[in-house]
């Protein structure tokens, strides 16, 4: 890319993307021309695919929850043609790592919506909560405490009582309580990783 | 009714028909909830009491027919009710004393009727029909030993014939039964109260009156022993064959005035045995009667000691008898479950190295959490775990520190005849106590350090919550960090504010979870967690159990986290479990003061506070506040760096931060380090400003905070100077918030000692408001009242005002009262009030000065010096007061006993009220009579500049009597008088001047005087602008140099 491409295409992102200075958006840009190199795989020259992005979601932010993965990646991929720009890369890393409460919702929401329809329903759910519990009660079918605690989950953010999560009820129930953000299972990596990783590629890059 | 009848009653005699009901108060208080129940029977229940019984009742009545009225026929003495069954029968017929009662219509009337021989009737009844159900409905329903079929076999009757009659006897019956139980239980109650000895507590009383024991006059007895120094391993001295009939040891008692005696103590009681016999040997043969305790037994059998026990100065402790029935646990018991609870930690400790272990190594998060499965707890409730004893001998020293300063000294005889007096003292509550030893150790550190006693264990009935919080517990302890966060965040639907969640929470083994999850590294599950542990820690079970399972250096650790939030929370919570001794040692011993000061150090940005900043920083004082009632926590506290952070705080306007760091910097205002720091830092006057704040929590403590400093003059001025003495006196309005106002008149009081601030309260009118406080306030609030008014009274006009505003009265009223505190301020007060001739005449109407005289027996020798020094005006301004002080019986004698004191200050105050009573001759004749001179004279080598000016003084003017001046000389009181005239103050130089021209009206005086070299000390005094010391150094010189004289004329011619 052009010396003169790059600097439109930095200007433009980091009015986009919004939480990421200029010189934070070169280095993300940066990182992508590496990984798209590295990857060399069909897309070479206009992204990396999904099973690249589940690499990088892995190494860098020690995310493992394998659905999880593939929702953010098709989050990230909003033209869902199956690989990720550097525009979907700096904007998706945009929320990932320093998005407001409200984008975060959003994500999280998204990713948990498995089917897209609108709605958390009591089966995405048990399909997120199922490997959740590591003791089994000795005298209850293994699914039975799933569904119970897909049950305390409805109850405790259903507020419109209609079975299912509905954005609404969702954002209520984070705004009450921002521990429930992640309910069905972690989105983001955790604060050691992202510290880690912004300081691993912003001062690499810098130098 | 039956039932307890049969059993519960005591019967005199065994066996059917003659017995009698014993009058016991048992007895008593079931005859009395029979009348009740007969009596409001027919109200309750009219229709049953319409039915007529199988049988009369018949008794012999006490009553006549006079007390018949209305309703019933009187045939002189045969009365009949009008009221007659179907078969025209009449329902009641008294003749010739019988009486016969057919219905509950006509019981009921008929016990109105008795009015107050209804408790004679009631028993007359009962003694003549031993089983009333029998006659009321039948014989089959009579109370049969062993079991009770009398609702059975109904049941079988109304199955076959269904008529009304059996409804109503089926209901009577229930109604009965009914009574029958609730007579048992309240009898059941008032048996179990019958307490049973055991080795503990017959220790505790043998430890109690050892104390009262020796030669002296005061003493209850000579001496007192056990015959056996050892002791078995469940307490008891008596050899085992003999602890198979309950014996716990044996002792023997020297009272003064019998015979030794030889008492056994067994579980039943105390009884004189057969005494000791050749040898070791005991008679173990009983001899006398049981008694409750060792004190009843001896009440019976020694005068002197039922003299001397009230004058046992001592309060007897009757620890609760929860704690009692920790102690008595069976040995054995005791280490079973230490064991167990070791076994616990360990496991947990095993748990915790191997989860960090390998979370460190594995790689996905999965699988670290799995590992939680491993902390599963063990279920071993902490509450089961005994009390140390360490635990509880802290709680009683305190109390007896406590005794010194602020216990009544009231001893509550028991109306039963319950010799042993019983006091349990509660330590002052209050935060703005009041003395000045309360603030030297703090406010604090005795308060409630409570002992977590669980009311209902073994509670069968479980609540919904515990069911659903027992739910929500399983996906706790075994859901990865998604399905534990989601259970957590729904038990928090709870209310965990109520007790029944708080100990489900712990019952279901959770808390143990909780804790656990603090120390992984999930911030998200160890915020959700904290959110739980800051609610139920307000429950003081919780706070211990907490502590216990190591939480709280867990949540120290926390405060290092960088999640500020997750920070806050972890503050919060130590602030609600530091609320014990040992939980603040804790936080102190893991660095937890430090961490804590440094999250007040967090305005990151110039000067403007931001939001998150004031959070972090409110919880860190929220929790210094806590810790801070710990004085080496205050220490840590100001080695950390906290005053200067505390006093940039105190600048703010945030209500919320205000209040805890206000609390804290009254809290450590004990110190006097900190004292200092307040004034210096400038902090006065916002603490000053914040007295002005809606709020009256922080008022409170800004006013407590005052109070503290203001011991200090310099403070007190700049109070004067922020104009703090006019919010102070406003802040009096508001009575409805007594802990507010103790706080502010504690501020006032010692704002008082200043005179300028004397002046500016006179100007506020505090005076006058101060008095309306004297009555209907709490001990706190009228100790620091009346302090107040003590300290204006230095001011002539305010002693007016006082009694103008009819101050005096309850004045002289609150010298009956029992705190000693209390009595230090009002002795103060009266006798500043008596410098006012007028005052004192009221004060003598209201008899104050017998009052006040009385006091200088209390045991407290702060109470002795302020009544003695009080007694002072008091003597000097009465009208005839040598009479007056005549006619208190045994008073000189007391005072000048007093003399014997340990107390300087006492001794002091003594002497300067035998120098005032001494002026009247015949008084002074009467204290010679018993011994002032020498007692006196004893005192003479003091180096205490104020002792010996108010000793010279009494000295002087009991010179004035008989042959006293030669017995000082004798008694070798000269030569060091003559000392007290190197000493540097100008006051002792008069009183001793006056003492030595006195002293000098003898020749031997004259001699030993001259050789001490006072001539040439005293020819300098007489250059002085005193008057009275240049008058009297100018004496005493004339009488040596006249001697002089006389001695060179003899040899001389």
């Amino acid at each position: 890319m052009s010396r003169k491409g790059l600097k439109v295409l930095v200007e433009s992102l980091t009015r986009s993307a919004k939480h990421f200075n200029k010189s934070e958006v070169e280095c993300l840009v940066k990182l992508f021309d590496t990984m798209v190199a590295k990857a060399s795989s069909e897309y070479a020259g206009a992204g990396f695919d999904r099973t690249v992005f589940r690499d990088i979601l892995y190494n860098a932010f020690g995310m493992t929850d394998d659905v999880v993965m593939d929702r953010v990646f098709s989050i990230f991929d909003k033209d869902n043609n199956g690989y990720i720009t550097v525009t979907e890369w700096v904007e998706g890393l945009a929320v990932l790592l320093r998005g407001t409460l409200e984008e975060k919702m959003k994500l999280c929401f998204t990713i948990y919506d498995l089917n897209g329809d609108g709605y958390i329903s009591r089966e995405e759910m048990f399909q997120m909560l199922k490997n959740s519990l590591l003791i089994q009660p000795a005298d209850e079918e293994p699914e039975e405490g799933v569904k119970d605690l897909v049950e305390i989950a409805l109850k405790k953010m259903d507020h419109d009582h209609d079975g299912k999560l509905s954005f609404t009820d969702f954002e209520k129930a984070v705004r009450d309580e921002n521990l429930l953000l992640e309910a069905f299972g972690p989105c983001f990596p955790d604060i050691k990783s992202t510290v880690l990783f912004e300081q691993k590629i912003f001062r690499e890059t810098h130098k | 009714m039956g039932v307890t009848l049969a059993r519960a009653a005591q019967w005199t005699a065994a066996g059917s028909g003659a017995g009698t009901l014993e009058t016991t108060p048992l007895n008593e208080s079931l005859l009395n909830q029979i009348i009740k129940f007969a009596e409001d029977f027919s109200t309750k229940h009219p229709q049953e009491a319409a039915y007529v019984f199988r049988e009369p009742l018949e008794w012999k009545t006490q009553l006549d027919s006079s007390a018949f009225g209305e309703g019933y026929v009187i045939n002189e003495a045969t009365v009949q009710s009008e009221a007659k069954h179907e078969d025209g029968q009449p329902l009641l017929i008294l003749s010739a004393s019988t009486l016969r009662v057919r219905s509950f219509d006509q019981l009921s009337h008929l016990l109105r009727i008795a009015m107050e021989k209804k408790l004679k009737e009631a028993q007359a009844c009962l003694e003549a029909n031993r089983d009333p159900i029998v006659k009321i409905l039948g014989p089959e329903y009579g109370a049969v030993e062993g079991e009770d079929t009398s609702i059975l076999h109904l049941f079988d009757k109304v199955k076959k014939e269904s008529g009304l009659e059996t409804e109503l006897k089926m209901k009577i019956i229930l109604l009965l039964h009914q009574l029958d139980l609730q007579l048992l239980n309240s009898s059941l109650k008032q048996i179990s109260q019958h307490e049973r000895l055991n080795p503990a507590t017959v220790n505790n009383e043998v430890n109690l009156l050892k104390n009262f024991c020796g030669r002296g006059e005061d003493t209850v007895l000579e001496s007192l022993e056990y015959t056996s120094d050892y002791i078995f391993s469940n307490g008891c001295r008596a050899p085992p064959w003999r602890q198979v009939h309950g014996e716990i040891c044996y002792l023997v008692i020297k009272p003064h005035d019998t015979d030794p005696l030889c008492i056994t103590c067994s579980t039943a009681g105390v009884f004189l045995n057969g005494g000791q016999l050749k040898g070791k040997d005991i008679d173990y043969e009983r001899k006398s009667d049981l008694y409750e305790d060792i004190v009843t037994f001896l009440r019976e059998r020694s005068p002197r000691f039922v003299e001397n026990m009230p004058k046992q100065g001592y309060i007897f402790f009757k620890e609760p008898a929860q704690e009692e029935n920790y102690q008595h646990v069976e040995g054995a018991e005791i280490s079973g479950q230490w064991e167990s609870f070791h076994d616990f930690t360990e496991n947990r400790r095993k748990g915790k190295v191997c989860g960090k272990g390998k979370s460190s190594s594995a790689g996905s998060p999965g699988e670290r959490s799995k590992l939680r499965m491993k902390w599963k707890s063990s279920g071993l409730s902490v509450s089961q775990r005994p009390k140390s004893s360490s635990d509880k001998t802290p709680r009683k020293d305190s109390e007896d520190k406590g005794k010194s300063s602020t216990v009544p000294l009231t001893t509550k005889k028991k109306a039963s005849g319950k010799s042993k007096t019983v006091k349990i003292q509660e330590t002052s509550k209050c935060k703005a106590s009041s003395s000045l030893e309360d603030i030297g150790e703090s406010s604090s550190e005795t308060d409630e350090d409570e002992q977590p006693l669980r009311h209902q264990e073994g509670n069968t009935d479980l609540s919904a919550e515990y069911w659903g919080i027992q739910k929500l517990a399983k996906y706790v302890k075994g859901g990865d960090p998604t399905a534990t966060l989601i259970a957590l965040c729904s038990m928090r639907d709870f209310n965990l504010s109520q007790e029944t969640c708080q100990l489900a929470i712990k019952d279901t083994g959770c808390l143990e979870v909780l804790i656990n999850l603090l120390d992984t590294e999930e911030i998200k599950c160890q915020a959700g967690s904290l959110k739980i542990l800051k609610d139920i820690s307000q429950n003081v079970l919780i706070r211990h159990a907490i502590a216990d399972l190591g939480g709280l250096e867990i949540m120290v650790k926390i405060l290092d986290s960088s999640d500020t939030n997750l920070k806050c929370l972890a503050a919060e919570t130590i602030a609600n479990v530091a609320r014990f001794k040992r939980a603040r040692k804790t936080v102190r011993q893991h660095g937890g003061i430090k961490k804590l000061v440094e999250l007040l150090d967090c305005i990151s940005v110039g000067s403007s506070y931001q939001a998150k900043d004031t959070e972090t920083a409110r919880c860190g004082a929220l929790a210094l506040w806590s810790c801070s009632k710990s004085t080496k926590n205050k220490k840590a506290i100001r080695r950390a760096g906290g005053i200067p952070l505390l006093a940039r705080w105190l600048k703010c306007s945030h209500t919320d931060i205000l209040i805890p760091v206000v609390g804290t910097l009254q809290e450590c205002a004990s110190e006097p380090s900190y004292r200092l720091a307040i004034r210096t830092e400038g902090m006065i006057e916002n603490l000053v400003k914040n007295l002005s704040s809606e709020h009256e929590e922080l008022q409170m403590h800004c006013a407590s905070a005052i109070f503290k400093c203001a011991e200090d003059e310099e403070t007190r001025d700049l109070v004067r100077k922020h104009e703090g003495l006019q919010s102070l006196s406003d802040l009096l309005d508001n009575t409805e918030n007594k802990q507010l106002l103790a706080a502010v008149t504690g501020a006032i009081w010692k704002c008082a000692y200043s005179t300028e601030n004397v002046l500016k309260f006179q100007e506020y009118k505090t005076v006058e408001t101060l008095v309306t406080l004297l009555t209907d306030q709490p001990e706190e609030v009228l100790i620091n009242v009346i302090g107040a008014l003590g300290e204006c009274c230095r001011e002539q006009e305010n002693r007016g005002t006082i009694r103008r505003c009819g101050g005096i009265a309850p004045m002289v009223k609150l010298l009956t009262a029992t705190n000693q505190a209390l009595l230090v301020n009002v002795n103060k007060a009266v006798g500043g009030c008596a410098m006012e001739p007028e005052n004192m005449s009221i004060i003598d109407s209201l008899d104050g000065v017998r009052l006040l005289w009385s006091l200088l027996k209390n045991p407290n020798p702060d109470v002795q010096a302020s009544a003695a020094w009080a007694l002072c005006p008091c003597v000097e301004n009465a009208k005839n007061s040598g009479e007056m002080v005549r006619s208190f019986v045994g008073g000189l004698e007391l005072i000048v006993k007093l003399l014997k004191s340990k107390d300087k200050e006492v001794l002091t105050s003594v002497c300067a009220a035998i120098a005032n009573i001494a002026k009247d001759e015949e008084n002074l004749a009467v204290m010679t009579d018993h011994g002032v001179v020498p007692l006196l004279s004893r005192l003479a080598n003091t180096n205490n500049n104020k002792l010996r000016r108010h000793l010279a003084e009494a000295i002087a003017h009991c010179c004035m009597w008989g042959r006293n001046r030669v017995a000082f000389g004798e008694a070798k009181a000269v030569a060091p008088l003559a000392r007290y005239l190197k000493s540097k103050d100008p006051l002792v130089h008069r009183a001793t001047a006056q003492a030595l021209y006195q002293l000098s009206e003898d020749p031997n005086n004259c001699v030993i005087m001259h050789e001490n070299g006072v001539v040439k000390l005293l020819l300098a005094m007489v250059g002085s602008t005193d008057d009275a010391l240049q008058e009297a150094a100018a004496g005493c010189i004339a009488n040596i140099r006249r001697l002089a004289l006389a001695t060179e004329k003899a040899k001389y011619g």
